[in-house]
C-alpha cells in the first residue's frame, strides 16, 4: 500500500498574526509544518515501522515555494518521496481537495492521511471533500490506527464521546493531538532528505479554481478589563472576586 | 428552498437546529434574493418528536424516518442531504456546527458541486453571494468569506445566532424516501462521556482546571468543588485531559469543545493558544494562577495571582456565604 500525507505550511502558532489592508500578512512570520498534519506523516511511518504492508510513503504539498520546507521536514521525519504542486493561488478544502484526490488517484494510493483542522484556516474540511472525490469512506479525529491487511481499525473521536471503528481501505484519516509523538528530524536525516526526490508540479493540469473568496480579516481584539486582584491574602482576594463577578460583571446571582 | 439538516439526539431538537434556523431567516432577510420556505430535514429513526420540535420553528418539516439513518455516517448522512437538497432545489444547505456536522457537510459540497462555507458565525446574501463571518487563525481572525452559485453549503457555529422562536402555527410535515448507500464504516465500540452537569456548550458559567491544580483529586475539590457551589459546567485542558484526570468530553480548546460562557473561570490554566482558541470568546474571563506572567492573564477581566491551593478553596467558602 502507498500512503499519501499531507502536509500545509502555517505560522508557528506563537507567532503573532497581523493584518494588512484586510487581509493576513505572513511576511516575516516563521512558518512550519501543520501540528495536526505532523502527526499524519508520524503515522504513516509508525505503520510502516509496525510492520504494516506499506509499499511508499509519499508527503504532497500545494502552496508556494516556500512550503518546500515543510516538505523538507517531512522527508527528514522519514518519507520516501515529496511531490509539491507549487501555486501562489490560495485553494480553498473544497478546491485544494480536487488536487489531493488526483494526485492519490495518479499515485495509487490507498491510505490519505491528513490533520484534522487546519492552523490557518481553522477548517476540517480537506478530508472530508477528498474522500467525497474519490468515492472513499473518511474517518476523522482519530487518535488510534492500525492497518491490517485491507482493513482499517482504530478509535476516534465524534459529537459525544469515542468510537472504535472497522473500515475498508482505501480511506481518508484525518490526524489529531493524541495519536501519536510526532519525531524530531535528526542531523543524518536531514542530510538524506536533500536527496529523496521532491518532484514539482503545476496547479495548471489540475483544473481547479478557488470556490471561497476572502473578502477581510480583522484581529480579535476584544478589550479586556484585565483588572488584577491580590492573591496575597486568599479570603480578602476571593470575597473580592466574588464581588465584582456579582456586582460589576453581573455573571453571578 | 432554504434547506436546515437537524441535529438532534436522544430524542430531542437540539438547540443548535433553532439557531440554525435563526441563521437561514437571517440569509432570507438580508434582501439578497434567496427565498424561503425555510425548510428542516430531520435524519433519523423514530425521529416524530424531534420533527414536531422543528415544525414549531420551520415553514416545513421533511421526515426521512428510516432504519438505515438509526446511527449517524458522514456517507449516509451526506448522501441523504445532497438528494433532499438536489431534488428540492435547495440555494443554501445549512448544516450545524458540530464535530459531525463539520464531517459531512464537505461531502455534501462535493456532490452538489458547491461551494463550502464552514462554521460560520454570521451569514448575509447578496445576489448571487453569500457572504459569512468565521473565525481563523486558532480564533485570533476574524474573517468575511464569500461563496456563489445556485446552491452553498454553509455550517454554523454553536452558539453563534439565538434559538428561533416558534412560529404562530406550525409548519407541515412530508415524508421523504431516500436511497441510502450501505455504510462503509462499522463501528465496533463506543463510549459516550456523559457528565450530569450543565452541557459545557450551553452553561453560563465554566470553571476549568488546567495542569495547575496538581491531581485528579484537586481537580475534584476545586474545580467540581466551585462549579457546584456556583452551578457552573466543568472544563478541563489538553493536558489534564493527556494525564488522564478528566474525560475528553470536559477539553476546551483547538482540539476540545469551543465555547462561549458568560464566565469561563481557569484555575492553573497557562492560556496557550491552541486553549484560548476555544474560549478566547468568553464574555468575561477569570484566571487565577501563581505565575504572573502566565499568558492566561493577558486574556482575563479579572486575575489574581496565586495559588489554586489557597485561593479556590477560600472562594468555595466565600461562594457558599
Ligand atoms: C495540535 C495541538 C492541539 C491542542 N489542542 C488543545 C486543546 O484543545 N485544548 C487545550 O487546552 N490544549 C491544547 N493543546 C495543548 C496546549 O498547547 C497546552 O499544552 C495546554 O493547553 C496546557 O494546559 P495547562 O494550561 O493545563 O498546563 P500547563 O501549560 O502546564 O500550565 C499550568 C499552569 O498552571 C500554573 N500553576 C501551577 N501550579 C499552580 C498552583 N499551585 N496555583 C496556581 N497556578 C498554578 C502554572 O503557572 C501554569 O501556568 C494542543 C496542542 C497542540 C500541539
Amino acid at each position: 500500500m502507498k500512503i499519501l500525507t499531507l502536509v500545509r505550511q502555517v505560522p508557528d502558532a506563537e507567532a503573532r498574526v497581523k493584518i494588512n489592508a484586510g487581509a493576513v500578512d505572513l511576511e516575516g512570520t516563521t512558518l512550519v509544518i501543520d501540528g495536526m498534519d505532523e502527526y499524519g506523516v508520524e503515522e504513516a511511518l509508525r505503520l510502516r515501522e509496525s510492520g504494516a504492508n506499506v509499499e511508499e510513503i509519499v508527503a504532497l504539498a500545494v502552496g508556494p515555494k516556500r512550503v518546500e520546507d515543510a516538505l523538507r521536514t517531512a522527508l527528514a521525519m522519514g518519507v520516501d518521496r515529496a511531490i509539491h504542486v507549487e501555486t501562489d493561488e490560495k485553494l480553498d478544502p473544497i478546491a485544494l481537495s480536487r488536487v489531493v484526490a488526483q494526485v492519490a488517484q495518479a499515485e495509487g494510493a490507498g491510505l490519505i492521511l491528513v490533520g484534522g483542522q487546519e492552523a490557518d484556516w481553522d477548517s476540517q474540511a480537506l478530508g472530508a471533500a477528498t474522500a467525497e472525490r474519490l468515492g472513499w469512506p473518511q474517518l476523522t479525529w482519530t487518535n488510534e490506527l492500525k492497518v491490517e491487511g485491507e482493513t482499517l481499525t482504530g478509535r476516534h473521536d465524534v459529537d459525544d464521546g469515542n468510537e472504535s471503528f472497522r473500515a475498508p481501505l482505501p480511506a481518508v484519516v484525518t490526524t489529531q493531538q493524541g495519536l501519536n509523538e510526532p519525531r524530531y528530524p535528526t542531523l543524518p536525516n536531514i542530510m538524506k532528505a536533500k536527496r529523496k526526490e521532491l518532484r514539482k508540479d503545476d496547479l495548471g493540469g489540475y483544473g481547479t479554481q478557488p470556490t471561497v473568496r476572502v473578502v477581510n480579516a480583522e484581529i480579535q481584539t476584544r478589550a479586556r478589563l484585565n483588572r488584577m486582584i491580590d492573591g496575597k491574602d486568599p479570603q480578602a482576594a476571593a470575597a473580592q472576586l466574588l464581588d465584582l463577578l456579582r456586582n460589576e460583571a453581573k455573571v453571578l446571582a | 428552498m432554504i434547506l436546515i439538516v437537524a441535529e438532534h439526539a436522544g430524542g430531542k431538537l437540539a438547540k443548535a437546529t433553532l439557531e440554525m434556523v435563526t441563521a437561514a431567516r437571517a440569509v432570507l432577510e438580508s434582501g439578497g434574493g434567496r427565498e424561503g420556505p425555510v425548510t428542516v430535514l430531520v435524519l433519523g429513526q423514530n425521529v416524530a418528536e424531534v420533527a414536531n420540535a422543528a415544525a414549531a420553528v420551520a415553514d416545513q418539516v421533511l421526515v426521512a424516518d428510516l432504519p438505515g439513518l438509526a446511527t449517524y455516517t458522514a456517507e449516509t448522512w451526506a448522501a441523504a442531504t445532497a438528494q433532499i437538497a438536489g431534488e428540492g432545489e435547495a440555494h443554501t444547505v445549512v448544516i450545524g456546527g458540530s464535530r459531525s456536522g463539520r464531517e459531512y457537510a464537505p461531502r455534501v459540497a462535493v456532490k452538489l458541486d458547491a461551494p463550502y462555507l464552514e462554521d460560520a458565525i454570521r451569514l448575509t446574501a447578496n445576489g448571487d453571494t453569500l457572504q459569512a463571518q468565521r473565525y481563523t487563525y486558532l480564533a485570533r481572525v476574524t474573517e468575511t468569506v464569500e461563496a456563489g452559485g445556485p446552491v452553498v453549503v454553509v455550517t454554523v457555529k454553536p452558539g453563534s445566532f439565538a434559538a428561533a422562536a416558534p412560529l404562530p402555527t406550525p409548519g407541515e410535515q412530508y415524508d421523504v424516501e431516500l436511497d441510502l448507500p450501505a455504510p462503509r464504516v462499522e463501528v465496533t465500540g463506543r463510549s459516550v462521556e456523559k457528565t450530569s452537569r450543565v452541557a459545557l456548550t450551553e452553561a453560563d458559567v465554566i470553571v476549568t482546571g488546567g495542569r495547575g491544580v496538581g491531581n485528579s483529586e484537586n481537580f475534584s475539590a476545586y474545580v467540581e468543588g466551585l462549579a457546584d457551589r456556583i452551578g457552573a459546567g466543568v472544563g478541563a485542558t489538553r493536558a489534564v485531559v493527556d494525564a488522564g484526570w478528566r474525560p475528553y468530553a470536559e477539553q476546551v480548546g483547538q482540539t476540545g469543545k469551543t465555547v462561549q460562557p458568560k464566565a469561563y473561570v481557569a484555575l492553573g490554566v497557562s492560556g496557550a493558544v491552541q486553549h484560548l482558541s476555544g474560549m478566547g470568546k468568553s464574555r468575561y474571563i477569570v484566571a487565577i494562577n501563581k505565575d504572573a506572567e502566565a499568558p492566561i492573564f493577558k486574556v482575563a477581566d479579572y486575575g489574581i495571582v496565586g495559588d489554586v491551593n489557597q485561593i479556590v478553596p477560600a472562594l468555595i467558602e466565600a461562594a457558599g456565604k
